[in-house]
C-alpha cells in the first residue's frame, strides 16, 4: 500500500507542520517515507509545495510523478488547482475555501469557483474560521489535516490525533489541546 | 537507530560521526542546512567542532585547507555557483594534496530554483582531478561521508561531494551510528607540497596525476558503484548518476521494459564496468542531474558497439532537473492520465515581506530615478533582487556576488549617470569591499545603497560577517566620511532618504547610503524568543 500526498499552499502557510505530523504518525506505523521540501526564496510570499510520499515498501523518488497523486491537501484554493496534473483520476482535493490574495492577477471568483466544483472528489471549509472558533487562529493548518484525516487512510485518524499531540508536546498541554480541537473541527467538517 | 532527515541533515551528521573537526561555509540553497545542523548538534557543540559562518566560500575552503594542514577533518559546504568564489582555493588544493581529510560540498540546483545557473559541480572535480561522490538518497548521504573522509586521507586529495537540491532538500528515515567516531589529533604536515612554487607545483602536479590510476580503482570496487544486469537479455543499458537511480528504479517499478543498470555515485569513472557495458554493446542511456557530464565522456569512451544518448540526443531535456516523468519518458513509459491542468491559474512569484525595509528602499530610490530617465541601478544577490520585479521594477541587471558596485563602476567609467549600486550586508562583505575599493580609489562618481537588514535574509537569516562593522569599512577602503550616510528605511523617512540620496547621487565621487534596519523575518523570531 502507499499514499502520494502533494501539500500546497503560500509560502508562510505552514504547510510542512502538516507534513511533519503525518510523518510522524507514518513512522510510528513503520512506514518508509519521503518528504521533498520547498526551501529558499520561494518561502517568502511564493507558491510552495512538499511532496509526501508513504509507504509499506521501498520508495524509490522523491518527487510524484505526474498523473499519481492520492490527495493534494492545499492551504489556499488557486494553489490546489496549480497541481491537478499531478493528481490521479480519482484522487482528492483537500482544501481551505479561502483565496489568500497577494498577487494582482488573482482569478475573478467564479472562475475560481466553477473550476472548484468541477473537481470529481472535493472536501473544503474555511479553516481560519473554523480555527478561530477553536479559539486557535494559528491552528488553520491543523483544521485542515483534520479535514484530510479520514482521506490519507495508510494511517488511521486516531494515529494522526496522536502525533499531533507528540509533535506539539513541547510547547505544553494547552497547545496540544488547542491544535486537537481544530483537528477535531475539521474532520467533523470534512463529514 | 534510526532518524527523519533532510539529504543536507544526513551530509551533516554523517560528516559528525565521521569524525569532523570543523565546517566551514557561506550560506547558500540548497547547502546552508548543514551547517546549521551541525551548529546546533550537541555532539558537535560539545566538541566544540568549528561551524561558524565564514565571509564567503573562498575564505572557507581556505580556512579548511589550514585545519587539513594541522591533520584534522574539515568539512566546506557551499551551493554551486561558490565553487566559482573558490575555484583558487579548490584547484591548488588538488595539487598541494591535503592531510587532514577535507569533504568539499557542492550542492547543485538544477531548474535553477534558487540559482542564476544550472552548473555541474562534477565539472570542477574533472578539472582539477579529485574524486566525486554523488549520493542517490538520504541514507547513501549519511554512509558516504566516513568514505569520502577515508579516501581523502588515503589518495591525499580533497573529495568533492555533489549534492543536488531534490536530495538536499527531501527527508527520509536513516539509520545511523549511536556515537560520533573520534577526532583526528593535531599532526602537523611536514610536507613541502603547500609551497606551490613553481618547481614544486610542477612535481606536485605530476604526483596529481599519478593518483588518478588509484582514484578509477577506488570508484571500480566502491560499494556505491554497481552494474545490475537485466534478468532478460536487453540492448539497453541505463547509467544511472546519483539521484538519477531512484528515478530509474521508479520507472522499472512502474513497468518501463528492462534494462541493466549501472548505478553510479563515485568518480572518476570506473572503467571496469565501462568495459563490461561496452561489451554488451547497444544503447546506453546516460540519465544525469545537472548537464551531460557522462554523457560527453562516454561519447569519447564507448566503441561504436553502444549508441550514446541522454540529454545531448534530446531522449533527456537539455534544461532542468530530472523528474520520474522525464525520465520514465526517456525509458519508453507511457505517462498515466492525471487531472487537466487548470486554465484558471496565476502565477505567485516570491515577493519582499510586508513591512521589509528593502522595500522603503525602492520607493525612495524609484521616486528619485524618476528625474534621471538614463540613469541605472545595477542589483546583486539576494532577498532585494526581487526589487527587480513589479511593482517596483528598479534593477537592470543581477549576476553574481558584488556585482552591483563592479557594474555601476564600469557604467559610470562609460558615462553612465547617475550609476547606483544596490547591495546587501552580507552580499557586500561576500564580494563586494573589493570593488568599493576600486571605485574609491578613482573616485569614481557611483552611489551604493549597502541595504543593511543585520542578517544574511534569503537563506533563512544567518549572521552577518559585517554586521556593525560597515561605516568603518567604507570610510577604511577610502569613501570619505561624510559621503556615508546611515538612513533608517520606513515610510515615515522617506523625505529624509530621498533628499540625501539626491544629494549623493550629485556627488561626484564615490558615496555610500547604508539603509539599516532589521530584517521582518529575523525580527519576529527575536520577538518569539524573548516571551
Amino acid at each position: 500500500m502507499k499514499k502520494d500526498i502533494i501539500l500546497c499552499g503560500v509560502g508562510g502557510q505552514g504547510i510542512l507542520s502538516i507534513a511533519t505530523v503525518i510523518g510522524e504518525a507514518a513512522t510510528k506505523e513503520g512506514l518508509t517515507l519521503k518528504q521533498a521540501e520547498v526551501h529558499g526564496m520561494s518561502q517568502r510570499g511564493g507558491d510552495v509545495q512538499s511532496n509526501l510520499r508513504l509507504s509499506d515498501g521501498e520508495i524509490f523518488s522523491d518527487l510524484i510523478p505526474l498523473g499519481t497523486a492520492d490527495l493534494v491537501i492545499s492551504m489556499e484554493p488557486m494553489e490546489a488547482l496549480r497541481y491537478l496534473p499531478w493528481l490521479s483520476r480519482d484522487g482528492v482535493v483537500i482544501t481551505s475555501s479561502k483565496p489568500f490574495v497577494n498577487i494582482p492577477d488573482y482569478p475573478a471568483e467564479e472562475a475560481l469557483e466553477s473550476a472548484l466544483a468541477a473537481l470529481p472528489h472535493l472536501v473544503r471549509a474555511d479553516i481560519e474560521t473554523l480555527a478561530k472558533q477553536a479559539g486557535n487562529p494559528k491552528g488553520a493548518n491543523m483544521v485542515l489535516l483534520g479535514m484530510a484525516a479520514s482521506h490519507i487512510g495508510i494511517v488511521s485518524t486516531d494515529d494522526l490525533r496522536e502525533a499531533l499531540a507528540r509533535i506539539f508536546a513541547r510547547k505544553g498541554d494547552a497547545v496540544v489541546e488547542a491544535n486537537r480541537h481544530c483537528f477535531d473541527l475539521g474532520l467533523a467538517a470534512a463529514r | 537507530m534510526k532518524k527523519l532527515l533532510l539529504g543536507d541533515e544526513a551530509l551533516a551528521l554523517g560528516a559528525i560521526h565521521a569524525g569532523l573537526s570543523g565546517v566551514y561555509a557561506y550560506p547558500g540553497t540548497p547547502s546552508t542546512e548543514i551547517t546549521e545542523f551541525i551548529q546546533a548538534d550537541p555532539v558537535a557543540r560539545q566538541r566544540g567542532v568549528h561551524s561558524r559562518w565564514c565571509t564567503n566560500e573562498k575564505t572557507a575552503m581556505e580556512a579548511a585547507l589550514g585545519m587539513s594542514y594541522a591533520g584534522k577533518r574539515a568539512l566546506v559546504c557551499m551551493k554551486h555557483v561558490g565553487m566559482n568564489v573558490c575555484a583558487d582555493a579548490f584547484v591548488n588544493a588538488a595539487v598541494t594534496g591535503v592531510n587532514g581529510g577535507v569533504v568539499v560540498v557542492a550542492a547543485d540546483d538544477p531548474s535553477m530554483h534558487s540559482s542564476q545557473n544550472e552548473q555541474d559541480s562534477r565539472f570542477y572535480a574533472k578539472f582539477a582531478m579529485v574524486p566525486v561522490f554523488e549520493p542517490s538518497n538520504q541514507q547513501e548521504t549519511y554512509d558516504m561521508m566516513a568514505d569520502a573522509f577515508a579516501l581523502s586521507e588515503r589518495a591525499g586529495l580533497p573529495v568533492v561531494m555533489r549534492m543536488v537540491t531534490r536530495l538536499a532538500h527531501s527527508r527520509a528515515a536513516v539509520a545511523v551510528a549511536e556515537n560520533a567516531g573520534a577526532e583526528n589529533a593535531l599532526h602537523l604536515s611536514e610536507d613541502r607540497g603547500w609551497v606551490l612554487l613553481p618547481a614544486i607545483a610542477r612535481r606536485q602536479y605530476v604526483k596529481l596525476i599519478d593518483k588518478q590510476a588509484a582514484l578509477v580503482e577506488a570508484a571500480e570496487k566502491s560499494a556505491y558503484n554497481r552494474l545490475e544486469q537485466a534478468a532478460a537479455d536487453t540492448p539497453l543499458t541505463v547509467v544511472a548518476c546519483g539521484i538519477a537511480y531512484n528515478y530509474v528504479k521508479e520507472a522499472l517499478q512502474r513497468g518501463a521494459r528492462a534494462a541493466s543498470v549501472l548505478k553510479l555515485s563515485q568518480y572518476p569513472l570506473p572503467a571496469e564496468q565501462l568495459r563490461a557495458i561496452d561489451a554488451a554493446g547497444g544503447k546506453v542511456l546516460v540519465v544525469e542531474d545537472g548537464q551531460p557530464v557522462v554523457e560527453e565522456l562516454l561519447h569519447a569512451q564507448l566503441s561504436d558497439r553502444c549508441t550514446v544518448a541522454g540529454r545531448l540526443t534530446g531522449d533527456l531535456p537539455r534544461t532542468g532537473e530530472l523528474t520520474p516523468d522525464n525520465v520514465a519518458a526517456a525509458l519508453g513509459l507511457p505517462a498515466p492520465e492525471g487531472q487537466p491542468a487548470s486554465d484558471v491559474l496565476a502565477a505567485r512569484p516570491p515577493q519582499l515581506c510586508p513591512g521589509c525595509g528593502h522595500r522603503d528602499v525602492y520607493t525612495a530610490l524609484n521616486k528619485v530615478m524618476e528625474d534621471y530617465p538614463e540613469g541605472r541601478v545595477f542589483g546583486d544577490i539576494g532577498c532585494y533582487t526581487l526589487g527587480a520585479l513589479p511593482p517596483f521594477k528598479t534593477l537592470a541587471s543581477c549576476v553574481d556576488m558584488g556585482a552591483s558596485i563592479t557594474m555601476a563602476k564600469g557604467a559610470a567609467d562609460a558615462g553612465v549617470f547617475p550609476a547606483v549600486a544596490v547591495i546587501g550586508d552580507s552580499t557586500f562583505t561576500h564580494s563586494g569591499m573589493t570593488g568599493l575599493l576600486d571605485a574609491a580609489n578613482e573616485n569614481t562618481p557611483i552611489t551604493v545603497v549597502l541595504s543593511d537588514n543585520l542578517t544574511t535574509a534569503m537563506t533563512g537569516g544567518q549572521d552577518s560577517a559585517g554586521t556593525s562593522k560597515f561605516e568603518a569599512i567604507c570610510i577604511a577602503l577610502g569613501v570619505p566620511p561624510e559621503h556615508v550616510k546611515v538612513v533608517v528605511p520606513l515610510p515615515a523617512n522617506m523625505e529624509e532618504i530621498t533628499r540625501i540620496l539626491r544629494e549623493e547621487l550629485n556627488y561626484k565621487g564615490v558615496s555610500v547610503i547604508i539603509p539599516r534596519r532589521e530584517c521582518m523575518q529575523t525580527l519576529r523570531r527575536h520577538k518569539a524568543g524573548k516571551k
